[in-house]
């Protein structure tokens, strides 16, 4: 137990000042993204459409330590949009051509049926019902999901706990929608992003805040000693990159990406300038290249 | 359609919070803007100054505001209630700006003559409140106080982005997770809203063509 | 002297006063006290606190410039934009519904009778979660058409009023020089109506102003949500503080328009003809003006 807060405390402070070198204009920051100079698509193609315009649209979390964080400087920084980065690299789009799109868990599936983001990056889990109105790329990581509480709660220790205790999570999640369903003796508190939970978690509006571990993990660090993840993760929360429905050459491409980035150790590096100082690395896990139903 | 049809028992839920909400939150308002009316016509100066401070810092100030703080910042220096607490302490402290202007309106509008006769026959103060000035006043108060819970009631709706599930709470859950029928459910949500407000605009209506009559 | 709860004070009454100035000055001290303390003991005054806003402790790469920055040129950037556009587009729009509302013609009138109550009847933050999610709108336009919507339909009433409550002899001289009703209207009656009812437009627009930062509901990142992103972004520990200094700025901002209406109807009532209407008890969140309803029935100047 100590070693872990001791742990989490030094990783807040190492994040942190990652972080800070990620935001710096001096060219030190470790995930420097490629971008491709010469590289052409087939006409007609999103991708060509998306080079030729210099500029890409992709939604991604504000509120997540680790994933997506908006600082004052104006654009997220995190995991998430690391591996943006790297897919807008691949398309021949500079950086400052990416407009990040605040998409919290609600307006995912919105925002692409609309067309208002062209991809999203947002810890957003792959499955079925999804899978009817978007389609979906990756997975880049698997998460779990698990329970946030106040460090000295023991009476939580595990998701069998949560029956008539008050539960905090996000309108439209797939953590919500498990508790909904498996888990309906625990009582839902909903909001529309995990950070708004933090306050009331803290002063006991809500006895526990359910989502993915890394998204939890991030809140640890960022508030060190004050909470703690309780149990294992009990589900598998594949994340993957959300897109328009049956565009399958992007698919392709953005999966082509991806298992590039795994080989050549980008996936890596991004980890570690971003998670990776609080997680440890994973492996990348392998992209499924499903058949799309009813295109 | 079928989104709203299935889903009646929630809309049916949420309508039945907003009424709480609002009812809840106009009452305590009505009693907090009655007191601070009366703080405002007083005749003592640390309780005008105390009225007149509180009317102007909540009328310039947006409710969401008013609601982060009581969800979100009291909470962090002492004040830990559940959110529908929250959300109806937020509704009559901001509420009860607008009670006080109509109580204190409503008492000027009584003619001072009709006061100065009521004492120079002898009545004392809580007399004259009570057969001259309070019935008179009323007239005039209670237009404005049926419009202020009309506002109140649409003001409900801020309650659904700080954890409260009324009705707009409802909405936007529904309009989310059926993204394709997003028409009708937000129309079955402004059916149930307009369920209150429009005829309690008609019965604003009804008694200010008596009170304006009988005057 | 004399108000109509109080009588002229002789000496004992004097003295009752007296004492409870004392005592409500103290109570009220006492009051300010309890808060104040209760705000230190949680640390609330620690200097730490409130660092951000002229020097970000260590881990943070930002400056106190950028903070304000993203405060003032995002946050309250943001809401000024959306209420600036959204006030011109609701004057437009309230204009072209009152000119409807006073159609000649009844079976004219009823359907802009109609739209106007529907859309006063509903929040506001239902009608721009309407707009971005049915109408596929970016946050910023559904945010400004929620605005212009319902606005439209106060300012259509406002003017209402202001037309019926001119002198008749208006219209009657503009009919006797053989105008149109839409000319008398336009031409003559909405400027003065306008100028008459001003402090209650301007009053409107205050209104407006505070009902963008409804868009933090949906996501629009006006000056509120900016605060809470800065607290995600540095941590709890400067809830307060951030809080604290947006609030600041609303109340700043909105109190100098207020003040802007008030200075207006004062000036107002020195020079138009027949005075101004003064500003109705606001009965706010969702303004509506008392006076419009009584009006309906009687016929007014058309």
């Amino acid at each position: 137990m100590r070693a872990r807060r001791w742990t989490a405390a030094a990783g807040a402070l190492v994040l942190t000042a990652a972080l800070a070198a990620c935001g710096d204009d001096d060219g030190e920051t470790t995930a420097e993204p490629e971008v491709q100079e010469e590289v052409s698509f087939d006409e007609g193609t999103t991708m060509a459409e998306l080079n030729e315009a210099g500029a890409i649209t992709i939604g991604t979390k504000f509120d997540q330590p680790l994933f997506g964080l908006r600082g004052p400087s104006g654009d997220p920084e995190g995991f998430d949009v690391e591996i943006g980065t790297i897919i807008a690299g691949e398309l021949g789009i500079e950086p400052d051509g990416i407009e990040w799109v605040e998409t919290v868990s609600a307006n995912r599936e919105p925002f692409i049926e609309d067309g208002r983001v062209d991809i999203v990056v947002a810890t957003y889990t792959i499955n079925d019902m999804r899978k009817e109105i978007v389609s979906f790329a990756g997975p880049y990581y698997v998460a779990g999901q698990s329970i946030l509480v106040l460090a000295d709660n023991e009476d939580i220790q595990g998701p069998d706990d949560l029956a008539g205790k008050t539960v905090c999570s996000v309108e439209g999640s797939t953590p919500a929608e498990n508790m909904r369903t498996n888990y309906p003796e625990a009582e839902l508190s909903l909001t529309d992003a995990y950070s708004n939970c933090l306050e009331p978690l803290r002063n006991g509006q809500v006895d526990a805040l359910t989502t993915d571990n890394v998204i939890l993990s991030g809140f640890v660090a960022q508030n060190p000693d004050e909470f703690e993840l309780r149990g294992d993760t009990f589900t598998e929360e594949p994340y993957g990159i959300g897109l328009e429905k049956c565009d399958t050459e992007f698919r392709d491409f953005i999966n082509d990406t991806l298992e590039a980035a795994y080989d050549d150790g980008r996936w890596e590096e991004a980890w570690e300038a971003t998670a990776g100082e609080v997680l440890e690395t994973p492996e990348p896990p392998e992209v499924d290249r499903y058949e799309a139903e009813g295109c | 359609m079928d989104a709203v049809i299935e889903n009646l028992p929630l809309y049916w839920q949420g309508f039945r919070t907003t009424l709480t909400l609002a009812i809840v939150a106009g009452l305590a308002a009505l009693v907090l803007g009655t007191l601070l009316g009366a703080f405002r016509v007083s005749p003592v100066p640390p309780l005008r100054a105390f009225g007149a401070t509180y009317v102007e810092l909540v009328r310039n100030t947006p409710l969401t505001i008013v609601f982060f703080f009581f969800v979100f910042v009291a909470p962090q220096v002492g004040i830990q209630v559940p959110f529908f607490v929250s959300a109806v302490f937020a509704l009559s402290v901001y509420t009860a700006a607008f009670v006080c202007e109509a109580v204190r309106s409503g008492v000027n509008s009584v003619s001072v003559g009709q006061a100065e006769a009521a004492r120079s026959i002898g009545l004392t103060f809580n007399q004259t409140l009570r057969e001259v000035v309070m019935p008179q006043a009323f007239r005039t108060i209670v237009p404005p106080l049926i419009n202020i819970f009309i506002a109140l009631t649409k003001n409900t709706s801020v309650a659904g982005g700080f954890f409260v599930l009324e009705l707009f709470g409802v909405g936007r859950r529904l309009a989310n997770a059926y993204s394709g029928d997003v028409i009708a459910v937000l129309l079955g949500v402004a059916f149930f809203y307009l369920l209150i407000t429009i005829p309690s605009g008609l019965l604003a209506n009804q008694v200010e063509r008596k009170v304006a009559f009988a005057r | 002297m004399t108000s109509v709860l109080y009588d002229v004070p002789g000496p004992r009454a004097r003295r009752r006063n007296l004492i409870g100035t004392v005592v409500g000055g103290l109570v009220l001290l006492a009051l300010a006290a309890l808060v104040v303390n209760q705000l230190r003991v949680n640390g609330i005054f620690e200097v730490r606190r409130w660092q951000i806003f002229w020097d970000p402790p260590p881990p943070f790469p930002d400056s106190a410039q950028d903070v304000w920055r993203f405060l003032l040129v995002q946050g309250l950037g943001a809401t000024l934009r959306a209420a600036g556009i959204a006030a011109i587009f609701a004057m437009l729009l309230g204009f072209v519904l009152a000119v409807w509302r006073m159609a000649p013609r009844r079976w004219v009138q009823i359907p802009a009778i109609t739209v106007i109550e529907f859309f006063r009847g509903l929040p506001v933050v239902l009608l721009m979660l309407f707009s971005a999610l049915a109408l596929g709108l970016s946050i910023f336009q559904a945010v400004v058409l929620g605005l212009v919507i319902y606005n439209a339909a106060i300012i259509g009433e406002i003017l209402r009023a202001g037309i019926v409550s001119l002198p008749k002899g208006q219209s009657e001289a503009a009919y006797a020089i053989g105008m149109t009703h839409w000319q008398t209207l336009v031409l003559i009656l909405l400027p003065q109506a306008v100028r008459r009812m001003l402090p209650s437009l301007v009053s409107q627009l205050v209104v407006l102003l505070k009902d963008t930062s409804l868009g933090f509901i949906v996501g629009y990142t006006e000056l509120l949500r900016s605060v809470q992103n800065l607290r995600d972004y540095f941590g709890n520990a400067f809830l307060f503080s951030l809080f604290f200094v947006g609030a600041a700025i609303y109340i700043a901002v909105n109190f100098s328009i207020s003040r802007l209406a008030v200075w207006l109807e004062r000036r107002g009532t020195k020079k138009a003809a027949g005075g101004v209407a003064p500003i109705e008890t606001d009965v706010d969140g969702q303004l509506d003006p008392g006076l419009g309803r009584t009006q309906q029935s009687r016929g007014g100047p058309l």
